[in-house]
């Protein structure tokens, strides 16, 4: 009799469990795993010591001053002509001249011409007469650094710290300072947005909320018209209306309130990153609004101003409070969406009106720094996680609704 | 209720005001539709169009659109992606909600945590992920490469709409059925899926929205053979922005419309239904 309540308690637990798994086994495949495979990048670099397994051991035992033994010599003459058979050298001098520039033509040449050198009798001459930066005690270090399978250098970067000469971790001087100003401006940017969505969004879903039913619905569509319309085409949008020939100068030039010499410059600079971001968003903040405001009773208000408060302080007092969680739903779902933002910044931000996102696709695409690229990707991660965190404690995810 | 002078003004204000909004949220969209039948290459309402000159309105672009193979090409890119991707993400979705909805599912807030995150998840973390870890496997420059990663970013709506639709669902039907002897798959295909039709189908809807509109995968992942709608636009957009992709967006508003409507008809069926 015991087995069998047991059983029953069992069953249904199991039966949950196997509706959810394939979906929880797809998604951990095509979507955690590929996070993890990123978040290990800006730890984690194989490569260099995949191709030059001989010369990472004999730099094994060498203390970083001088030059390393000649067996590192002899070592990274055979990998260096190996790896130029294989075709594995670019990827490799590339990764160690992200570490020291210059080191992708040292390697380099070194390979191509280590066939029709003579040997010098000891590997160390023979290299050294071909690129003299081999008596470098610098190269050496470069290469060792490059070679370590773990490393914190990525991170460093991406919150412009370095290693100064004694070893310990310093702010890097003020101008050459790129990616903590860039999530400095990020964050302003994303504040500023979630803000100005508040300031636009609070009124509109008010007004939704308190119409008649049938006006109430026709509104709720126009502000359902933009969240389902392609962002592409909404940027788009704003680029027609924006831009130096667009409508807006057109418009004004053609009132004479604009000289035709002197249109605005409203887009592809912070501007147009602002406008067309806190337009996007905006919908995601009427919808948690709305969806509060609308089970407040339309009698509090009257009730409060009729014992004699200010409409201004039934509205605050009585009103206001009774939507925070409304408004808590909505700033945090706009911000947690702001600030991981792409398109939007990428295509009429700019240089100026460009956030972290974009450094991000530039260092995966253009500059195949993937260590960098997967380290600042993780610092994003972690302010969303963070973020979505403090979102499904106090929200709640099961409260978030669509549409 | 006497209305006082300065309090009517005051409401005057909040109107125009909430009006303003409105223009805000709408006008960028609005104004697509007459710049898509300029005759001329501008983005501007050429005098002849205010004027309202037949000759300063053409269907030009929309000729272009039509004529041009690229869109058509990227056309079919996006429904074969888009409904695959939705078809995956809709029947794991759905059963997901099922299993999320029982009352002894254990560990439920750790897992629905786990199954929306790809929608929170910065797209362009979620873009370089994919790129990164497909391209190790193979996957990257494929159709089934961009069908597993929409489908992830599309299951969660799924999840969401399909569970709030339970929310709603009367158990005590299920129980009615059972003790009329029809067994689980039949109680589930006979009672509850037509029951919560319109969940998952909005739920599909969504997903399908999501991976017809999602570029950024696209950009990192997909190759000259899986350009989508939105990646031909995005090339659009950089590279020489012409009054095509206005004609283009005109028929994705239109899209969006019929969408949304759909959503909102299933919405009030699925209301009513629930009584």
């Amino acid at each position: 009799m015991k087995r069998f309540l047991t059983g029953l308690q069992v069953a249904p637990r199991l039966g949950a469990l196997a509706l959810v798994l394939p979906l929880l086994a797809f998604v951990t495949l095509s979507f955690v795993v590929p996070l993890a495979t990123l978040l290990g990048k800006s730890a984690y670099q194989p490569e260099v010591s995949q191709v030059f397994p001989d010369t990472m051991e004999a730099l094994a035992g060498w203390d970083g001053e001088g030059l390393p033994p000649e067996a590192a010599f002899a070592a990274i003459a055979g990998e260096l002509a190996q790896a130029l058979e294989e075709r594995s050298l670019p990827r490799v001098s590339g990764a160690i001249n992200r570490v020291q520039s210059g080191m992708r033509g040292v390697l380099n040449r070194t390979a191509r011409r280590l066939e029709r050198t003579e040997f010098a009798g000891t590997w160390r001459d023979t290299l050294t007469g071909i690129h003299r930066d081999w008596q470098e005690p610098a190269t050496w270090q470069a290469i060792r650094q490059a070679g370590a399978r773990f490393t914190s250098r990525h991170y460093l970067q991406a919150l412009d710290l370095e290693r100064k000469e004694d070893g310990s971790i310093g702010l890097r001087p003020d101008e050459s300072r790129v990616y903590t100003p860039l999530m400095w401006r990020t964050l302003l940017v994303s504040l500023g947005v979630t803000l100005l969505s508040l300031l636009i969004g609070y009124p509109i879903a008010y007004m939704i909320a308190n119409s008649p039913p049938k006006r109430s619905r026709l509104l709720l569509l126009l502000v359902l018209v933009p969240f389902w319309t392609s962002l592409l085409v909404r940027t788009t949008a704003w680029i027609v209306l924006l831009q130096r020939q667009g409508v807006i100068n057109g418009l004004l030039v053609s009132l004479g309130i604009l000289p035709d010499d002197a249109r605005l410059q409203m887009i592809y600079n912070m501007t147009g990153t602002f406008v067309a971001m806190t337009h996007v968003l905006l919908p995601f903040m009427v919808l948690p609004l709305y969806s509060v405001m609308r089970s407040i009773p339309s009698s509090h208000m009257p009730a409060a101003i009729s014992l004699g408060a200010s409409p201004l302080k039934a509205f605050r007092r009585v009103y206001l409070p009774q939507t925070m969680p409304g408004i808590g739903a909505g700033s945090l779902l706009v911000f947690i969406l702001a600030i991981g933002y792409y398109i939007t910044p990428a295509l009429v931000g700019g240089r100026t009106g460009e956030l972290i996102s974009s450094q991000i696709a530039y260092h995966v695409q253009t500059s195949l720094n993937w260590g960098l690229a997967a380290a600042l990707s993780s610092i994003l991660l972690i302010a969303v996680t963070v973020l979505y965190l403090i979102y499904s404690r106090v929200i709640g995810v099961e409260r978030m609704r669509l549409g | 209720m006497r209305i006082m002078p300065g309090r009517r003004l005051g409401r005057y204000g909040f109107n125009a005001y909430c009006i303003a909004g409105f223009v805000f949220l709408l006008a960028p969209i609005l104004v697509i539709v007459p710049l898509s039948f300029n005759a001329e290459p501008y983005f501007t309402f050429t005098e002849g169009m205010l004027r309202l000159d037949p000759e300063a309105w053409s269907l030009r672009w929309y000729n272009a659109i039509l004529d041009d193979e690229a869109w058509s090409r990227a056309l079919v890119n996006s429904l074969l992606i888009g409904v695959t991707a939705t078809i995956l993400a809709t029947t794991l979705g759905t059963l997901a909600a099922l299993g999320l909805a029982s009352p002894s599912m254990p560990g439920r807030n750790l897992v629905t945590a786990v199954l929306i995150s790809p929608m929170i998840t910065p797209i362009i973390i979620v873009a370089v992920g994919v790129f990164f870890f497909y391209s190790s496997l193979g996957l990257a420059q494929t159709h089934a490469g961009l069908i597993l990663a929409h489908a992830a970013l599309g299951a969660p709506f799924v999840v969401i709409t399909v569970t709030a639709t339970l929310a709603g669902f009367d158990r005590t039907v299920m129980r009615a059925a059972a003790s009329l002897g029809a067994g689980p798959l039949r109680r589930f295909f006979r009672i509850q899926l037509p029951l919560i039709a319109p969940g998952v189908f909005s739920g599909g809807l969504f997903a399908f929205a999501a991976s017809f509109d999602e570029v950024v995968v696209v950009l990192f992942l997909g190759g000259l053979e899986q350009r989508t709608i939105p990646r031909q636009m995005w090339a659009g957009i950089r590279e020489q922005i012409s009054p095509a992709i206005l004609a283009l967006a005109v028929f994705l508003i239109a899209f969006a419309v019929l969408v949304l409507l759909t959503v909102e008809w299933l919405r009030n069926r699925s209301s009513s239904a629930q009584g």
